[in-house]
């Protein structure tokens, strides 16, 4: 005790020093409002920075928590997901045509069966009778092309005998010259991405690149997209030329087609059939 | 002979703290050079003063320097730090036991003594008193460059005011 005695009054000026130098700061920090805040705000930060880290390891140590909380809200969202996207609240959506007055409108439908390697194919979609779907009408892919005419309707389904069938016939138009043709898989040809153009008149010219376009004449509504012509002036051997065309729709991938509903599609098949044939 | 030490430096202390105030606080070159001539009370303090009378002195005039420059508490720790290097210098340079002079003025102790030891004081009075003002690191060039031209202004005018006083005595 008594050395430590000594060694203080030894060094009194230091331990004065600190004495009066630890009053003087805290004066000036207690008195001076900069000061203070200043002094506030870097203890606020360093306090801050400390338990961002410490914060970083809990985070750390939370992990299997936080991902298994995860995982059940992703399984939760996933049959959520579900249950919205088998109600289907897609509705007719109409367009009109002001400039020949005739009124069509789309119905979007789901493909839920599709086929395309078979000589006929056929793919189901997912709207039927109750959605004002009747046999024979045209259905079209979403961006461009055709797709093929609906076949059979039930209540909630339709079948749709596609374009890669031996039966579809669609009639075409070059779209330049609007030379009437009409456009089928053909006999013989399994590639989805070709169809041919047949009936064109023999004085047509065709060339590489033409496109083909619906003429309006059926259920299809005028100037649907349809393809490219890709081998013109394919003779046969009766008064028309052929000519091969690369399809616009992709029918591997189809997910979604539009059924084109035409108003007057009862009226014009009543008063065509007025007309007999060999009169 | 010791109330005759006492009246003088009260009359100084008056007068230091006059000029300081009055005149001095009105003066700076573009915020960058203030001369804080009231240092030269502490560092003429008689030799022979206790530790404990010189830091209460020293906080004392830092805390009335305080009052007009209202700054609570900046004079005070930096005369505080100043009255430690005086201290310590003394120490150091010279033995205490032979220490015959009255008080460490340019007269008694000669230039050479008294700049370094001015210097020393000086330099860490405004060291401290400059950091304590701008109480942050990121200005520090500026604040040092202040600090550096206000040393040198204080120290000028110190040395000119000893100067005048200066009293030829036999050593």
């Amino acid at each position: 005790m008594r050395n430590l005695w000594i060694f203080i009054s030894r060094y009194n000026a230091f331990f004065l020093f600190i004495i009066f130098f630890t009053v003087g700061i805290y004066l000036t920090v207690k008195n001076n409002s900069y000061q203070r805040s200043v002094t506030l705000n870097s203890t606020n930060q360093i306090v801050g920075t400390a338990y961002e880290r410490l914060n970083v390891f809990k985070r750390y140590l939370n992990l299997g928590m936080v991902n298994d909380s995860l995982a059940a809200e992703n399984a939760k969202l996933k049959s959520q997901l579900l249950s919205l996207t088998t109600v289907d609240t897609a509705k007719d959506v109409k367009v009109v045509d002001t400039v020949t007055n005739q009124d069509y409108t789309y119905l979007a439908a789901k493909v839920i069966k599709n086929s395309i390697t078979l000589r006929n194919n056929v793919m189901t979609i997912n709207k039927g009778s109750i959605d004002g779907i009747k046999s024979g009408m045209a259905v079209i892919a979403p961006q461009k092309g055709v797709v093929g005419f609906i076949r059979d309707v039930s209540e909630h389904l339709a079948t749709i005998q596609s374009l890669l069938h031996k039966d579809t016939k669609i009639s075409v138009t070059l779209k330049k010259n609007n030379a009437l043709g009409s456009l089928v898989w053909g006999d013989g040809n399994f590639d989805i991405k070709k169809a041919f153009i047949k009936e064109v008149p023999n004085h047509i010219k065709m060339y590489v690149g033409d496109t083909i376009v619906t003429s309006g004449f059926a259920s299809f509504p005028k100037g649907i997209l349809v393809g490219r012509i890709s081998k013109p002036n394919v003779a046969t051997n009766d008064n028309f030329l052929s000519g091969e065309v690369n399809l616009f729709t992709d029918f591997s991938t189809l997910q979604y087609v539009y059924v084109v509903k035409y108003k007057k599609a009862e009226e014009q098949k009543a008063l065509e059939s007025a007309v007999k044939p060999n009169e | 002979m010791n109330s005759r030490i006492i009246i003088v430096n009260v009359i100084r202390w008056f007068l230091l703290l006059f000029v300081q105030i009055f005149l001095l606080k009105n003066m700076g070159f573009y915020d960058l050079s203030t001369p804080f001539i009231y240092v030269l009370f502490l560092l003429l303090l008689p030799f022979g003063i206790p530790n404990i009378v010189l830091y209460l002195l020293a906080f004392g005039t830092g805390l009335t320097l305080d009052a007009f420059y209202d700054t609570m508490g900046v004079h005070a720790t930096a005369c505080v730090v100043l009255a430690f290097v005086r201290i310590s210098f003394i120490s150091i340079s010279l033995n205490r036991d032979a220490i015959d002079d009255p008080e460490p003025s340019l007269s008694y102790m000669g230039f050479q003594w008294f700049s370094l030891y001015a210097f020393l004081c000086v330099i860490a009075h405004h060291l401290v008193l400059f950091f304590l003002e701008t109480f942050r690191l990121t200005e520090v060039g500026y604040t040092l460059m202040r600090c550096g031209l206000s040393c040198i202004f204080t120290l000028l005018i110190i040395l000119l005011v000893e100067f005048i006083f200066y009293r030829r005595t036999p050593r």
